[in-house]
């Protein structure tokens, strides 16, 4: 095991100069551009929910984050949030709209095994993990704040 | 001017995504996971709440605003009942979050057909 593991890396070793390099400083500019522009949409929807809605600017996150979920699960579905990812990368990503991308292209991918085990199987099939490790951080945070707060 | 912020600080949280998949080779999924965790860490310390009243949209648009928000009604509840509350409430904010990503995420998958 130890052998094959060496070689591994041995392996790795070789082929790394041969590996394209990353463009880092323009893939940063385009998530930066693209990352911005999807906060600037999400402010123009919190003053619209703000101005027509009486939400507070506290409330008014609630609103935004479910309209974006809705345009960013329809744009999955017409095929064009995958193109937009393909020039913004993280940009893409990071925001509210890359969790719904994921929760709905794993849901169109697995659409022909059915309703049941193909699509509500496996709608959290990629986003899961969002939701576990901000449960699981959420809640020993909460519990090591309310002993703070209690004991101290 | 809070348009100017909110794209400001919302693009520099995506670079820093970026850097993390370019330069420590992190897969998006371990990228938006371990974003959720520093949103709920940056909340405990009470950081979170100030870079959204500066940022907007800005801060509760990237998905580090997830973790915020969990933590955030997790000791809302917990105020109220006690240690009962943090199982209680760490839903309460991020309903309207994951509720309507299932429902148009279900309702996606009915209506379109797989491309590519």
């Amino acid at each position: 095991m130890a052998s094959s593991k060496d070689e591994q890396q041995q392996f790795a070793q070789k082929i790394k100069p041969l590996q394209p390099k990353p463009p880092l400083v323009k893939n940063c500019v385009k998530a930066f551009l693209t990352g911005g522009l999807i906060c600037i949409i999400g402010q123009a929807l919190m003053e619209f929910y703000m101005t027509f809605f009486n939400f507070t600017d506290k409330t008014a996150g609630n609103p935004t984050v479910a309209t974006l979920i809705l345009i960013a699960s329809l744009l999955t579905g017409l095929g064009v949030y995958d193109k937009i990812g393909q020039f913004a990368g993280a940009g893409s990503v990071v925001p509210v709209t890359g969790f719904a991308n994921a929760v709905t292209s794993a849901a169109l991918e697995h659409r022909s095994e059915g309703l049941v085990l193909g699509v509500a199987t496996n709608l959290f099939k990629l986003a899961g993990a969002v939701i576990v490790f901000g449960a699981v951080a959420a809640y020993i945070l909460g519990m090591l704040r309310y002993a703070f707060a209690t004991f101290m | 001017m809070e348009y100017f912020w909110a794209f400001v600080v919302g693009g520099a949280i995506c670079v820093i995504g970026q850097l993390l998949m370019d330069v420590f080779k992190l897969t998006p999924a371990h990228v938006t996971t371990s974003f959720v965790v520093a949103g709920a860490v940056l909340d405990a310390f009470g950081i979170y709440d100030k870079l959204i009243e500066f940022a907007g949209a800005g801060a509760s648009v990237p998905i580090t605003s997830f973790g915020h928000s969990l933590l955030h009604g997790a000791m809302q509840s917990a105020d109220e009942h006690g240690f009962i509350g943090i199982a209680m409430g760490i839903f309460e904010l991020t309903s309207a979050g994951i509720s309507s990503a299932i429902l148009f995420g279900f309702l996606t998958a009915i209506i379109f057909k797989p491309k590519g």
